[in-house]
């Protein structure tokens, strides 16, 4: 469904990626892990077009070339990012919130099965329907990114640390709702994430990122095994 | 949606009353309640581009001064052939002036285009510097131009018979007959109230709608609004051209009511005034915006006495209203967004 190939990307002088290639077939979870600053965002941002990439990289969506187009444009096509960091609109309401991802839809009248069903997923957004999404907690924050990126109706859908500053009691059930979404939605699933453990555990196939390289390659149970990952990753001595 | 499409045109009636007791109220009066409402409509346009859309401009009086001299220049050079078409009535004056308004906006929103496309790709204290710069450049320009009398300022044109027009009379055509233009006084309670209830009934629309929560969306968070599929340019554009537009028939409604424009009219510290408007009535409500617009219109003249210390006044009144009221006088407390740090970077790599 996706394939990056040779992607890299610089920020003026430093060479935040390297030239890495990815494979996200369709209706799968695939993960990339890695430190901070490995690149892992930047891989998103570069697919979702936030950031440029460099001459030579090349990335196809269903079999188009999308390297740079537009961001706009890309979403229409149904690559849709929540970016790091919850970045919700924190002026508007989380029903306001909901409408701007729906902002490119064309078929309207089928917003309120999609409300419906996130509302299924995510209860508690709908208790707070009303209130500022400023307002709201860091997981609650964390699941209105991801259910307005649901709005959307994409197909791919790009997942940016959704682990990060949320309480742990919280994590797995962000992680168990990404899995329901990708089993009930059939979308796919291209996450990135610092927490290897639970990343890894839902993930089909995953791609370990360090300094700008995909240095580790393999389906998600076999990463999981690996001595070197355990070690690095999953806090093993 | 229908309650302010209701509200709107009860408020036009109104004005229109009002309009008709205008003969009562003294005259001194009369032109600080049109000021007023030439602010209101400055500081409600402005808001939308810093308040709504988060896009700090601060080159207001230069799209102001546009449209002051676009519609002013059209409504004298062309004054013979305007009244020959639309005629001395009542009704022919009010198309006359829809006219020149209109045209003073759209020439506006048109520099705004110009200088929104490339300036609005910076942000903050940038494109602050950008727009000030290019509302001294319109100043400055304005001030060289001698057919729209250059830093002498300009209150009409004298028109011969044999078809001369010139902004003084020339000695040489003493012999030959004149006509001086001046620029009409249309402006009254009536136009400027009008085109203050169309502005804040668009942008109160515009914000309710959809399409307008994109303006607050751009201003939140711009990346996830493009991750939205957002174009946030267009947005960001949009946003600057409408105020433009208005700004533009803001100026055309004080050439039309001071009958003298001078480029000094439109300098740093009319934008600046504009800018304190928006600050102290709260960024991004149009009813606060609107009080601080008619307060900060009253108050000069309130303290005319003092008034070399109108600037300290100001000052102060600013600072005070950042440490009480931050959010301005009827602004909605902004929802700030946590600050959200990852977790240290695990210490062990694989090269390890």
């Amino acid at each position: 469904m996706l394939r990056v190939e040779n992607l890299t990307v610089n920020y003026g002088a430093i060479n935040a990626l390297k030239g890495i290639t990815i494979n996200v077939p369709e209706k799968s979870i695939i993960t990339l892990i890695g430190a901070n600053g490995a690149g892992k965002t930047t891989t998103l941002r570069a697919i979702s077009s936030v950031v440029k990439s460099a001459g030579g990289s090349r990335i196809y969506y269903e079999d188009k070339d999308i390297t740079n187009l537009p961001p706009h444009k890309i979403v229409e096509m149904g690559l849709c990012q929540v970016p790091e960091g919850r970045l919700i609109f924190a002026n508007l309401t989380v029903k306001e919130n909901l409408d701007m991802g729906a902002y490119l839809r064309k078929d309207k009248q089928n917003l309120k099965n999609d409300l419906d069903f996130i509302f299924n997923i995510f209860p508690r957004l709908k208790e707070r329907i009303k209130q500022p999404g400023g307002t709201l907690s860091g997981g609650e924050q964390q699941m209105l990114a991801i259910s307005r990126a649901l709005m959307s109706k994409p197909k791919l859908l790009l997942l940016d640390e959704p682990s990060l500053g949320i309480a742990p009691i919280l994590v797995r059930t962000i992680f168990e709702k990404i899995v329901e979404i990708n089993k009930s939605l059939g979308t796919t699933i291209l996450l990135v994430e610092q927490n290897a453990h639970f990343a890894l555990s839902v993930a089909n196939f995953g791609y370990v990122l360090e300094t700008g390289n995909i240095i580790l390659e393999g389906p998600a149970k076999e990463l999981e095994a690996n001595p070197e990952v355990r070690k690095a990753y999953l806090g093993e001595a | 949606m229908k309650n302010t499409k209701i509200l709107f045109l009860i408020s036009v009636v109104l004005i229109f009353g009002i309009n008709l007791l205008s003969d009562y109220i003294n005259s001194y009066y009369y032109q600080i309640i049109i000021y007023a409402g030439i602010n209101i409509i400055l500081a409600t346009s402005l808001n939308l581009i810093n308040g709504y859309a988060g896009q700090f401009s601060l080159g207001h009086a230069g799209f102001m001064a546009i449209g002051a001299y676009l519609s002013a220049s059209i409504s004298t050079y062309f004054a013979p052939s305007l009244l020959s078409i639309f005629g001395d009535a009542v009704i022919g004056k009010a198309i006359w002036f829809i006219l020149v308004l209109f045209i003073g906006g759209v020439g506006a929103s048109i520099v705004g285009v110009i200088v929104g496309v490339p300036s609005l790709r910076l942000k903050g204290d940038y494109l602050a510097i950008t727009t000030l710069g290019f509302g001294e450049i319109i100043r400055v320009v304005i001030q060289n131009l001698d057919i729209i009398g250059a830093s002498q300022g300009f209150r009409g044109i004298y028109v011969y018979d044999n078809g001369v027009k010139s902004l003084e009379m020339i000695p040489e055509l003493s012999g030959i007959t004149y006509k001086f233009y001046s620029i009409p006084q249309y402006t009254d309670f009536f136009w400027a109230f009008l085109v203050v209830a169309i502005i804040i009934f668009s942008i109160t629309n515009l914000i309710r709608s959809t399409y307008g929560r994109g303006f607050i969306a751009v201003k939140d968070d711009e990346i996830a609004a493009e991750a939205m599929g957002i174009n946030t340019t267009k947005f960001k554009v949009t946003a600057f051209v409408l105020g433009a537009f208005f700004a533009g028939v803001a100026g055309g409604l004080y050439s039309h009511f001071v009958q003298y424009i001078n480029p000094e009219d439109f300098n740093f510290l009319r934008s600046i005034e504009i800018v304190v408007m928006v600050i102290l009535g709260g960024m991004g409500s149009t009813i606060g915006v609107v009080f601080a617009a008619i307060i900060l219109t009253i108050l000069p003249e309130l303290l005319r006495d003092v008034q070399q210390y109108r600037m300290i006044i100001y000052a102060l009144l600013i600072i005070i209203m950042m440490l009480v009221r931050p959010q301005g006088l009827f602004g909605i407390k902004l929802q700030k967004k946590k600050k959200i740090t990852p977790e240290q970077p695990p210490k062990a790599t694989l090269k390890d």
